[in-house]
């Protein structure tokens, strides 16, 4: 695609619109090769950064698996009771295979956004296809690991996520560095098909490093009678995250959901929102955010609703909860409608910690800190995920672990 | 069980118990009567040990032991619990989950908790809500009691439990707490005074502007309320010299 290319060249140094600007030289681009293995047979202590954003060593468990470190595609596989219901491919492989996708890459997201998107055009490395074919139901979900195992390195992947006619399944993404990382850039370009009748859910758990940078890119079309349903959990520091994935409600009744649980520590910088673009008649838009923000930590949160059609609805929810006096938690919601008919709405609260309710729980023989716990996680509820019992009880831990931690 | 000498107690500046003694020997129920914004419930709190309520001065014992500046959680580790009046919604935080932590027995904790529900009819549902949050009056009212329950504790102090509860919920939440309160000692607020119809008390107060005004037998004194309003109250000799002093100390 020369002219992707030249669209990217010209794009290479331009800012996004929001998030503090990155110098792209600072990163290396420098990685060791690695060549492909089973899950179980990965080095122990990746095997244990991955599982602790939910991608778990047992196949068993998934329908399906991809897993990348660095540059390099280590495992792909498709469980063998869901052969020919799904396919999971590297979007390079992908991409030899399947002539039509070249319509499907850079259809939703324009190369040219900003540096990061023309970055992953000119540097590609991987990133996964998955497709769910016409009419499967997929039981299990299937899991993806998008890895970091060098000091600093820049890793760029495309993903391509289709849900074809009737189908539906559950994806759960782990993103995440092995401990001896601290800095690095991650750029995730994701475009998702959600076809007529279908339903995905996408549920995204990064765990990124003190001095890490992350941009993901991410454009979602959903058609009739669709359903998009995006979770997203960070509850580990960053240096600096921004992203604001852009979905289209394009067909009848199509409908998408927004969750996010986010927790920012020391000095995270994370800038989270999403803009739903409510496009046909009977499409239904839903943003719930719970943010925590402690330390020095800055958590912006965006929701931008656009209603362009008649008998369409969207509402946005942010509740923030500061746990200290140097933290900031910056809630920006919009509304546009261009249309009568389109109902729009939103609400958000931010503030401490109610002295009101510690008080409370200490009544019930919880210490200052214990209490505080609670009240923290219970803030951070994964029920607003709506996960299946398997996906859900990880989410738990992980919050379980951050509350535990936060106080 | 507790004694409490002399409290006077402040909420933000301003004074909310003015030198309050009252003491509840060890198996005895008190009721504490008192008009709106008399004080009841921030002697619960300052019980407690609630840190808005800052003591002025005063003491409070629980077991022979000075309480006064204890945290409240380690007040609570001695026996002391209570049911509030208006408890918080805490979002997230599932009043099943506070329940198998009040709850001693560890290996039947949920059918614990299930046999204390279905004794005071609370629908078994709520459990798994989040705590206080979308429950109505009777339903705040039967997990206060329900909490108080699981906590098991040798005092317990209840804040209004009838207010808020239909007539037969009120007969059965009655008959519960006094099942409960056989062989603990315990201070119960009310302000009509209905749940006293289930209750077997031992001796009433009477709070007015922050002070004990009188005490005595529970029932004569919840008649002459019920006949004559708290101005009975005003016009008794005692707290009307209890009225003077403060008036008089207030204005040298």
């Amino acid at each position: 695609m020369p002219s992707g290319k030249e669209a990217a060249l010209r794009a290479r140094d331009k800012p996004a619109s929001i998030g503090p600007d990155l110098n792209l030289n600072e990163y290396s681009r420098d990685s060791q090769e690695w060549s492909s293995c089973p899950l179980p047979n990965l080095p122990a202590a990746i095997i244990k950064r991955s599982s602790d954003v939910g991608t778990v060593p047992d196949e068993e468990e998934r329908s399906a698996t991809y897993f990348q470190i660095d540059h390099s595609v280590v495992f792909r596989a498709v469980q063998e009771m869901f052969e020919g219901k799904l396919e999971v491919l590297s979007t390079i492989e992908a991409l030899r295979k399947y002539e039509w996708l070249k319509d499907y890459l850079w259809g939703l997201l324009q190369v040219d956004a900003d540096k990061y998107t023309a970055l992953t055009e000119l540097k590609w490395d991987q990133g996964y296809f998955i497709r769910v074919l016409e009419g499967q139901k997929i039981t299990l979900p299937l899991q993806s690991c998008l890895f970091i195992s060098t000091e600093n390195l820049n890793q760029n992947v495309h993903n391509v996520i289709i849900a074809e006619q009737d189908s539906e399944v559950q994806i759960i993404t782990g993103c995440t560095v092995h401990s001896n990382v601290s800095r690095g850039l991650h750029v995730g370009v994701s475009e998702f098909y959600i076809k007529r009748n279908a339903k995905l859910t996408f549920t995204m758990v990064h765990d990124w490093a003190q001095n890490f940078d992350v941009r993901p890119r991410t454009a979602a079309l959903i058609g009739d009678n669709a359903t998009f349903i995006s979770n997203y959990v960070c509850l580990k520091p960053v240096k600096s995250l921004q992203m604001y994935p852009v979905v289209y409600c394009k067909g009848v009744n199509s409908r998408v959901r927004f969750n996010s649980i986010l927790y920012g520590s020391s000095d995270s910088y994370l800038d989270v929102g999403a803009k739903v673009v409510l496009q046909n008649d009977g499409t239904r838009g839903e943003m719930i955010t719970r943010a925590v923000a402690k330390d020095n930590a800055r958590i912006y949160t965006r929701g931008f609703l656009l209603g362009e059609h008649r008998n369409s609805r969207a509402h946005l929810e942010c509740r923030g909860l500061l746990l200290s006096d140097n933290a900031l938690i910056h809630a920006v919601p919009e509304l546009v409608a261009k249309t009568e008919g389109t109902d729009l709405s939103h609400e958000a609260a931010v503030g401490k910690i109610s002295q009101d309710q510690v008080q409370y729980l200490m009544a019930r023989g919880f210490s200052e800190a214990e209490a505080e716990a609670l009240i923290v996680r219970g803030f951070m509820d994964v029920t607003i995920l709506g996960l299946p019992e398997n996906l859900r009880g990880r989410m738990e831990k992980l919050v379980d672990t951050t509350a535990e931690r936060a106080l | 069980m507790l004694e409490i000498s002399g409290l006077s107690v402040e909420v933000e500046g301003k004074q909310v118990l003015d030198n309050v003694n009252l003491e509840v020997p060890k198996g005895e129920v008190h009721v504490l009567f008192g008009p709106n914004g008399s004080g009841k419930s921030s002697l619960i709190m300052s019980v407690l040990g609630f840190p808005a309520y800052q003591v002025v001065s005063g003491k409070v014992w629980f077991k022979g032991k000075d309480i006064t500046h204890l945290p409240t959680n380690e007040r609570v580790k001695l026996g002391i619990s209570a049911g509030f009046q208006n408890p918080p919604a805490i979002r997230g935080v599932k009043l099943k989950d506070i329940l198998r932590s009040l709850v001693s027995d560890s290996d039947q904790k949920d059918v614990k908790i299930r046999e204390l529900a279905e004794n005071i009819n609370f629908p078994l549902e709520f459990l798994g809500r989040d705590m206080n949050f979308g429950f109505s009056g009777g339903e705040m009212k039967k997990s206060e009691i329900l909490q108080v329950l699981a906590q098991d504790a040798d005092f317990v102090m209840l804040d209004e439990p009838d207010s808020g509860v239909d007539v037969e919920n009120l007969q059965l939440i009655g008959k519960v707490i006094n099942k409960m309160l056989k062989g603990r000692s315990g201070l119960l607020i009310t302000h009509l005074g209905y749940i006293l119809h289930h209750i077997d008390a031992d001796k009433a107060h009477v709070l007015l502007g922050g002070t004990i005004a009188c005490s005595g037998s529970p029932s004569k004194i919840l008649s002459q309320i019920l006949n004559e309003g708290y101005g009975w109250c005003e016009k008794c000799p005692v707290a009307k010299k209890q009225l003077c002093e403060q008036e008089i100390s207030q204005h040298p």
